[in-house]
């Protein structure tokens, strides 16, 4: 203390002689304004005497309002429903509950995690979800905040999973400050989002809040799950509760899960039992770790090929059942297909090429036979919104029940069970290691599919997922990024049991999830206990690097390999698709790829990128050779409770 | 003479590599975008390229030709507007010269 008064006396004194400086001939001849030659004027007005009073009085102690504030209250909610986390990004319209947060509730559960966008925030909700089965809380501003949130949101709709949003807003016109303040205030600041949220309410009391919350986080985690919304009025946070007594907070109880019409059930396991070439096709069936064993339950009772769609792990890639490398062909075989929540049912059963043809139509072809019967459990039917077409087109089925298929899958099981006729036993059985041979020619061809570009530069997708695999293999590991940008290889050939293993994608292949949900996903694995991996694209990681800060600040162990193919690839093939229809040459510029699907030029150095985000790094890697060293130290600082980043140069898919 | 004629006609159409360039192939490779879908080494991707490697296993002259001018399925067609006989004929001839790869059982990763 005694040092820092010396100092601000030299600081003083120093100041001092440098205004002295300036008054100096010298200095004026040099500054001197031309308004220096009027009539000098009062360097300040003299104080009013409210201000001489306000200055010079004794500080009079606004009297705090007595009870409860009401953002303390929502803290009591919030807290009723064990939400863990709270990623946000800090918003004036939120002020009153996150000063509750913090220091009312202790700032756990739930914990505020900053972000740096509210994009990443809701998707790091999302990957949290689908590794651990709960919902998080986001905070936006209510307009700003949810225009940037709004993607996520959408992904987070499509994919079918449970996220919490409240957009902050101050709907008083009469006491809101002007200026920024009304700028993020809105009306109805949930319409922006109303078309890909399941429910959204604007509680204008206390009561209202705790009541709407409740509803809202049980809508939320009703199949389908889906994000829900509620308007965060400010004075509603910074209002006081005077009897807090008199508010209550009502009991949540979980809703159970929409289950097929038993007529329906009995109708498809006959179909089924009956069958010759039966195939069961997954998309996001497996909500839980018991999905996948009621899955492999019902593959085992008919020896049905079972095809993942990977919307989540829906069936472990080492059974003989897992068919998903003749999927086309097996599905073109069918007699009865079994579709379990599938996304896109059309897409399934039907090709679509966008080849110009047929009046720009397209090809668009039924890869089935025309007696092929088709039955669906899905409970995207219950949802009701229209102007997003997430949806898919239409594909008529034999047997359509709007239903959860996890919970509809035990009563499948035994209905199918006792609709197979004993003389079937015989045929059911072969077909079994018809699938085993299948199976086994199918792990041999991919293998050596791998081998090809196994030593080239850039590095082969192939080589660099089993040099991943080789570092993690012995760890309780899950992969928290989707793997179709690199052909898939991790889940075509690494053995894939656990729910855990894969979460699948963004669900609207929005880009900008990759990032953030593999940090989200990795926060549910590090209180598990596991080891996290993410191959993230880098097209998809410059949407909102920020996330890297966030992973590093709040200790989140990942490894990020980066799939850096210095491209926004998915898009390449669809100007030259375009070009080629027209004649032209794809115009690329001094580019490798058409203008506007490159990112080179500079290329981007990830490594350099996450160093000084504060993150352990190595990269870039052209040498498949060095990866493996890279790897394994990377491995270990993850392994320490740190993230860290192997950037990757890598071959376009 | 016109025997003469007839035999390098046939030798031309059954390999163009003799009278193409590997070299240049790649380069015309790169440059039409082929590497984009087919990988650099044409490896091919179950994501771009129906998982079907390009090379070795090259399809023969007239096949390849005939499907890159006039295919109409997921890749489009390359008229010789914007993809010379020419360099058609040195992508050929590059992708001919892409070795073998090694069997996958001899790759210990491969084999964990």
């Amino acid at each position: 203390m005694a040092r820092s008064k010396i100092d601000r006396r030299k600081f003083l004194a120093g100041v001092a002689l440098a205004g002295a400086a300036s008054a100096s001939p010298e200095g004026a001849k040099a500054a001197t304004p031309p308004i220096m030659e009027k009539a000098p004027r009062p360097s300040a007005l003299r104080p009013s005497a409210a201000v001489a009073a306000a200055e010079t009085g004794t500080p009079q102690i606004s009297a705090k309002p007595a009870g409860m504030p009401g953002s303390d209250f929502m803290v009591d909610v919030i807290k009723a429903l064990d939400i863990p986390y709270l990623p946000s990004n800090p918003a004036q319209s939120f002020r009153g509950l996150h000063e509750s947060l913090i220091d009312y509730g202790g700032n756990k559960k739930p914990e505020f995690l900053t972000c740096t966008h509210e994009e990443t925030s809701v998707a790091m909700a999302h990957g949290y979800f689908k590794i651990a089965g709960k919902p998080l809380l986001v905070l936006c501003h209510g307009t700003v905040g949810l225009q940037h949130a709004a993607m996520a949101i959408y992904n987070a709709w499509c994919d079918r999973v449970p996220v919490i949003v409240m957009g902050g807003t101050d709907l008083d016109a009469s006491k809101r400050p002007p200026g920024v303040p009304t700028f993020h205030s809105a009306q109805d600041v949930c319409a922006l989002i109303r078309d890909f949220t399941k429910w959204d309410d604007q509680p204008v009391s206390l009561q209202h809040f705790a009541q709407s919350f409740v509803r809202a986080y049980k809508l939320a985690m009703t199949p389908p799950y889906e994000p829900v919304a509620l308007a965060l009025n400010a004075e509603l946070q910074e209002m006081t509760a005077n009897d807090r007594a008199r508010l209550t907070i009502p009991r949540y109880v979980p809703t159970t899960p929409p289950q097929g019409d038993l007529n329906a059930v009995r109708e498809a396991a006959r179909l089924l039992a009956n069958a010759e070439h039966p195939v069961i096709v997954a998309d996001k069936c497996a909500r839980t770790a018991n999905g996948v064993k009621l899955l492999v339950e019902l593959a085992e009772a008919l020896q049905a090929p079972v095809i993942d769609q990977k919307g989540r792990m829906n069936f472990p890639n080492t059974h003989h059942l897992s068919q998903n490398a003749r999927g086309r062909t097996l599905i073109g075989e069918a007699d009865v297909i079994l579709g379990l929540e599938l996304s896109d049912y059309w897409g399934t059963v039907n090709a679509f090429i966008d080849n110009g043809e047929v009046d720009g139509a397209g090809l668009q072809e039924s890869h089935i036979k025309p007696t092929a019967k088709l039955i669906s459990i899905s409970s995207v039917l219950l949802n009701t919104k229209s102007n997003y077409q997430d949806f898919q087109r239409l594909q008529v089925v034999d047997i359509e029940m709007a239903a959860d298929a996890e919970a509809t899958l035990p009563a499948l099981i035994e209905a199918v069970k006792q609709a197979l006729p004993s003389s079937r036993k015989a045929a059911i059985e072969a077909r079994g290691v018809g699938m085993k041979k299948a199976w086994n020619e199918a792990r041999d061809r991919t293998r050596q599919a791998a081998a090809y570009a196994w030593d080239a530069s850039p590095i082969g997708t192939a080589r660099m997922a089993m040099e991943v695999y080789a570092q993690i293999k012995d760890l309780d590991w899950s992969s928290v990024g989707g793997d179709r940008q690199l052909s898939s290889w991790p889940s075509r050939l690494w053995p894939m049991e656990k729910y855990y293993h894969h979460i699948g994608g963004p669900g609207g292949y929005g880009i900008g999830y990759g990032a953030p949900a593999a940090v989200g996903a990795a926060l549910a694995n590090r209180d598990a206990g596991r080891f996290s991996i993410n191959f993230q694209p880098d097209g998809d990681m410059m949407y909102s690097p920020g996330v890297l800060w966030t992973a590093v600040h709040h200790g989140i162990p990942l490894l990020t390999v980066m799939h850096n193919n210095r491209g926004y690839h998915q898009e390449v093939m669809h100007v030259q698709r375009v070009a080629n229809r027209r004649d032209r040459i794809a115009y690329a510029g001094k580019d490798l790829g058409p203008i506007g699907t490159r990112i080179e030029n500079p290329v981007i150095d990830y490594g350099k990128l996450a160093g000084s985000l504060g993150m352990w790094s190595a990269g870039p890697i052209t040498d498949p050779n060095d990866l493996a060293p890279a790897l394994k130290k990377a491995v270990q600082v993850v392994k320490a409770g740190e993230p860290a980043l192997v950037d990757v140069v890598t071959q376009p898919r | 003479m016109i025997v003469r004629a007839l035999i390098v006609t046939m030798i031309f159409a059954q390999d163009p590599a003799a009278a193409a360039s590997a070299e240049h192939g790649k380069v015309a490779f790169m440059q039409h975008g082929c590497w984009q879908c087919h990988g650099t080494v044409g490896q091919g991707s179950i994501a771009t390229s129906g998982g079907k490697p390009l090379a070795p296993g090259l399809l023969p002259w007239e096949t390849f030709s005939s499907f890159v001018r006039s295919t109409n399925r997921a890749m489009p067609p390359y008229s010789d507007k914007i993809l010379t006989e020419g360099d058609l004929e040195d992508i050929y001839a590059y992708l001919q010269s892409i070795p073998k790869p090694p069997d996958a059982k001899t790759i210990p990763l491969l084999n964990p």
